[in-house]
């Protein structure tokens, strides 16, 4: 029958078309890690970093980084060859990493999970499910993490954040703490657990408080009142906390708190914006940028601080040819050893970002493409 | 380096082979002696076994100085869409963006000009949306839809509202008018569609004619699917996860009621009003470690629309249009907990609109026309420091139009005055623009009446949405409108032989330069984390389309329909300074191409559509991270039709995306793998 003949005709139209139009849709692979030379340095301590880029939200692309002292090497994206199994790879906004022990921790906020990784090779050695999950810090043995979810895994009604305790040879969580809303960073010193709550999510209602949590009873103790909207938290090596508060972005500004963590109070306060900051020795390094919605302004600062003396040091810690190429301050650390300055510029978020490495003299050692949203660092001793 | 970037190329090749020989082969038949012309709504009838089938419509406007693809009547009904959004992708130059499932939100780019670009019309009134700038195509049904028209530029004519000749490109939706053959008072039309998804839709159209001049026509509608679909992500050399998407549910009601009247000197009126009911669950993104979601939305649409089309003396015409228009959203996102509960959205949005038309004939070749629109957009909100807008728009055309046989040319030119208020806090400032349009289509050569070349230019602008200005803390009140510049050359060509093996034949293609300036993104502040929206981006866009339809009346009463298109777009980031200058914009493939073949025998009717689009990239940055693999789908659908106890009935059974491929159009928003959908429909 001619209908027959015609629909067999059609019917190889179809699969010669199929065949052709395609082109390849060849097979997905794992995209492999990129390999860019620096300079060599002869670290005696430290065989070298990772750098947790964040990736933007919903995007999936939280990478890892790694930096080699020895081989002078920058590994970019390293996550997915170590770890070709891990079902849609590191995650979705990176948002703290440590190393404690041989394991480092990836902070993973927005697919609510820590990864867990073997120090030397990346390889995953266990994932830890946590509810929006914000920052790590880690103390005899074990780790403390942030959290915005009401509870545990599941996340409860509740407004409040929480506090979970980890074993570190285990990967289990031990014990759980309610803390304030929107907790963000975390340290410890003695026995003591310091949190900034920020209430970020309703800006009607920002904390103000820092909570004390004591890690033998794993209680909160003590609520520090502060200033709203908290965010940075970083303890000193004279037992201080150097607190940020992002202010309300209207009227109060941003601004930075030494907290004295034996009276529980406020010992000073410096008049300057703080988005992100490290502390080497006896010095913290600032970013400071601030908008006010009155002025449609910016201003950034790099500024310095004596976290001794408690003074703000004069100058700026940057070279003014990277402080005129920085589009968006991102993340700081300094080398305790070599005291290299390493920042990070985040540029449009949603493309690639650069790390800069700045000597102590100011002078630009070298400057490197990185992921989206280059923001943490962890140091990998030898 | 393993990452295959040969793809593209190879698909690229094959396309463009395929399209050579395709359009080799048919000019070697083609016949250039059309005598005739061509009508653009010319229709052929072939009377079948009761059934009256009518051979593929032109797709094209020949006359028309901005490149028009029309899809209508029988084209419309075998294509496998559901809704608009389906059908749109088949129009060449056209990006779907597709968040999946059936309740996902879709919407329309056309050129790369960005989806704030296209102005939506329905039934002759524009459906905006001056919150976010966003028409959501998969929330209009083709249950109750003659014909969807896509002009880039705008619609050929200088007698329509301004909002017609303002945006970028328009899209214009036409639902069906009453039609009452012969000693009929009412028509009832009973769909019911049912498959994949948990889909159940059963829809209702009635029409009944009051006296000889009125009419009155009334469509309900219901949709429920559970939208739950396998899919996968897979890495050659890794993880191979399949899981089923969640909270993808969507229940909606859909009802309009219209009313028609004949007036004398052939004018006429009609009155709609329109509800729209939905609720429906956000099944988000798919990241890592996190497959679920629990956002949930709720939208009401509710508008009155009038209009008049009447003339009041001789060689006058004029168009009147009123509307009001009251939009509701909330998102409920328990995720979000603050300390009066979980983050419960609200958003009102009122828009009341009148647009007068005069049009005057000045002689037979000359017409001139002015248009002028007044609108005032409001949104209320329950969010925090949240400024309650309200935006006069004030908007003029001045066209004419002068039409011989052989040459057609349109010009206008628009001013706009777009005046904000806010109760509180800083508002944007007023905004005059100015933009010319200038059009012409030409037919070079006598004896091919049906064949003519065309170019337009034309300027454009959209407003920032009340989101850019206002939403707290990303909004920026300081922003400019953001603009576009279109050149286009095309031509078209269509021939209808009325005997012989083939019936139509008819071709379009098209080359643009496009421009977008203050270009509205979203950029990070120096504050970590807040984004501002600013005026930053610049693109260039240089593109070709090519569109193919012929038609054959095969032995044994087959009709053969085959339909080809091809776009070819280098759409690049042009911002000085950015971070990503030369390189493609994101989720713009160089390459897409569409094929449909229909086939019509008796009672039956097979089509196969095949949709390619070629690798794109999800983010600004052209880098392997970023690489998106093309995708392609092939649906099929037969349809059965003819009279059951004399009652008109046709029954439908789809497969789409048959060869079951899973692929993202939106990174991390998959997309369902291989899906049914049957129907059927009566006419009483």
């Amino acid at each position: 029958m001619r209908m027959t003949k015609t629909i067999y005709k059609l019917s190889a139209l179809l699969a010669i078309l199929a065949v052709i139009l395609p082109g390849c849709r060849k097979e997905d692979f794992i995209i492999p890690e990129e390999v860019d030379r620096i300079p060599v340095q002869n670290a005696a301590q430290l065989k070298g970093f990772y750098l947790l880029n964040e990736g933007n939200m919903n995007m999936n692309k939280a990478s890892l980084d790694f930096i080699d002292f020895e081989e002078g090497l920058y590994r970019r994206n390293i996550f997915g060859q170590a770890n070709p199994n891990a079902v849609l790879g590191l995650g979705d906004v990176g948002s703290d990493i440590g190393v404690y022990g041989s394991k480092l921790y990836a902070v993973i906020n927005n697919s609510n999970k820590i990864e867990v990784m073997d120090m030397r090779t990346a390889q995953r050695i266990g994932v830890i499910d946590v509810k929006n999950v914000r920052y790590i810090t880690f103390a005899n043995g074990r780790a403390y993490v942030s959290a915005y979810g009401g509870e545990v895994q599941l996340g409860g009604s509740s407004p409040n954040g929480f506090i979970a305790e980890i074993d570190t040879a285990t990967l289990q969580i031990t014990r759980t703490v309610e803390a304030g809303r929107q907790p963000e960073e975390l340290a410890t010193i003695g026995n003591q657990l310091f949190v900034a709550n920020s209430g970020g999510y309703d800006p009607v209602n920002y904390e103000t408080t820092v909570s004390v949590i004591d890690l033998t009873t794993f209680t909160e103790t003590k609520r520090i009142e502060v200033a709203p909207n908290l965010h940075r938290l970083r303890a000193t090596d004279y037992g201080d906390l150097y607190v940020s508060s992002r202010g309300d972005h209207f009227t109060i500004p941003s601004r930075l708190f030494v907290i004295d963590t034996q009276t529980h109070s406020i010992k000073h306060t410096f008049d300057i914006a703080c988005t992100n900051l490290a502390i080497s020795g006896d010095t913290a390094y600032i970013i400071g940028a601030e908008f006010s919605y009155l002025t449609n302004k910016w201003e950034v600062n790099y500024s310095m601080i004596n976290v001794r003396t408690h003074t703000l040091l004069t100058g700026s810690f940057l070279p003014q040819s990277i402080i005129d190429i920085i589009q968006i301050p991102y993340g700081i650390a300094i080398d305790p050893y070599s005291g290299f300055i390493y920042i990070t510029d985040a540029r449009d978020y949603v493309s690639p970002g650069i790390l800069y490495c700045v000597d102590p003299n100011g002078s630009v050692m070298f400057s490197i493409r990185t992921g989206d949203i280059p923001a943490h660092f962890a140091f990998v001793y030898k | 380096m393993r990452f295959c970037k040969q793809t593209g190329l190879r698909a690229e090749k094959g396309i463009v082979i395929l399209l050579s020989v395709f359009l080799f082969s048919m000019s070697s038949f083609a016949q250039f002696s059309g005598s005739e012309s061509v009508a653009t709504d010319t229709v052929q009838m072939f009377n079948l076994d009761e059934v009256v089938v009518t051979a593929s419509r032109p797709r094209f406007s020949v006359v028309s100085p901005m490149p028009a693809q029309i899809l209508s009547g029988r084209d419309l009904e075998r294509l496998n869409s559901f809704s608009v959004a389906d059908a749109i992708r088949f129009f060449s130059g056209v990006q779907l963006k597709d968040y999946g499932g059936v309740g996902g939100l879709k919407t329309v780019n056309v050129r790369s000009l960005g989806s704030a670009h296209t102005a939506v019309f329905y039934d002759g009134m524009i459906i905006s949306n001056a919150q976010n700038g966003q028409v959501d195509l998969g929330k209009f049904s083709l249950n109750n839809i003659e014909a969807i028209e896509l002009y880039n530029g705008q619609r050929s004519s200088i007698f329509q509202p301004v909002r017609g000749f303002f945006a970028s490109n328009t899209l214009f939706l036409r639902t069906k008018t009453p039609q009452f053959g012969n000693g009929k008072s009412f028509n009832i039309n009973t769909t019911f569609k049912t498959g994949s998804f948990g889909l159940i839709n059963p829809g209702i159209l009635y029409q009944q004619k009051l006296t000889e001049n009125l009419s009155l026509s009334g469509n309900a509608e219901w949709l429920h699917a559970h939208g739950r679909y396998k899919f996968r992500y897979h890495k050659a050399d890794g993880y191979d996860t399949t899981a089923v998407r969640q909270n993808g549910d969507i229940t909606a009601l859909r009802t309009e009621l219209t009313l028609h009247t004949q007036l004398r000197n052939s004018g006429q009126a009609s009155l709609k009003v329109y509800f729209y009911d939905s609720e429906r669950g956000l099944p988000g993104t798919i990241v890592a470690n996190r497959f679920h979601h629990t956002q949930r939305q709720w939208d009401r649409n509710f508008f009155v629309h009038g209009t008049l089309n009447n003339s009041l003396f001789n060689g006058h015409n004029l168009l009147a249009n009123v509307k009001f228009g009251s939009d509701y959203t909330r998102y409920l996102d328990s995720d979000y907990q603050m300390l009066e509960g979980a983050l419960d959205n609200r958003y009102y949005q009122n828009e009341a609109y009148f647009s007068l038309v005069n049009q005057v004939s000045l002689s037979d070749w000359w017409n001139i026309s002015l248009a002028t629109d007044f609108s005032v957009q409001s949104l209320d909100a329950n969010l925090y420091r949240f400024p309650y807008p309200t935006r006069h728009s004030y908007l003029g055309a001045l066209s004419t139009h002068f039409s011989w046989e052989r040459l057609d040319i349109q010009g206008s030119l628009l001013g706009g005055l777009i005046d904000e208020q806010v109760r509180e806090h800083r508002q944007a400032e007023s905004r005059k623009v100015f933009r010319p349009v200038i059009s012409a289509s030409v037919q070079p050569f006598t004896d091919l009446k049906s064949f003519r070349v065309r170019a337009f230019y034309k300027e454009s602008f959209r407003m920032p949405t009340f989101n850019d200005l206002y939403y707290t803390f990303i909004g920026n009140s300081f922003l400019r409108p953001e603009s576009t510049t279109q050149f286009n050359v095309g031509a078209t060509w269509v021939h209808q032989p009325q005997a012989g093996f083939l019936r139509s034949v008819s071709v379009q293609t098209d080359a643009y330069y496009n421009r977008v300036k203050d270009k509205i993104v979203a950029m990070p502040s120096s504050n970590l984390f807040r984004w501002t929206m600013m005026n930053l981006g610049e693109v260039e866009i240089k593109g070709l389309e090519t569109n193919a339809n012929v038609g054959f009346l095969l032995p044994a009463r087959i009709y053969f329909d085959l339909v080809l298109n091809y776009t070819c777009q280098k759409a690049i980031d042009i911002t000085p300074g950015g971070t990503t200058f030369g390189d493609q914009i994101p989720y713009t493939p160089v390459h897409s191409g569409i094929l449909t073949a229909s086939m019509h025998w008796k009672s039956w009717q097979l089509n196969y559509s095949f949709i390619y689009t070629g690798e794109r990239y999800s983010q600004k940055a052209n880098i392997p991270v970023n690489y998106v693999q093309p995708w392609y789908t092939s649906d099929l659908a037969v349809i059965w039709e003819r009279n059951m106890l004399n009652l008109p009935v046709r029954m439908t059974a789809e497969v789409n995306n048959l060869l079951n491929q899973y692929y993202d159009v939106i990174l991390n928003f998959p997309m369902p793998g291989r899906s049914y959908r049957f129907g059927v429909s009566v006419h009483f």
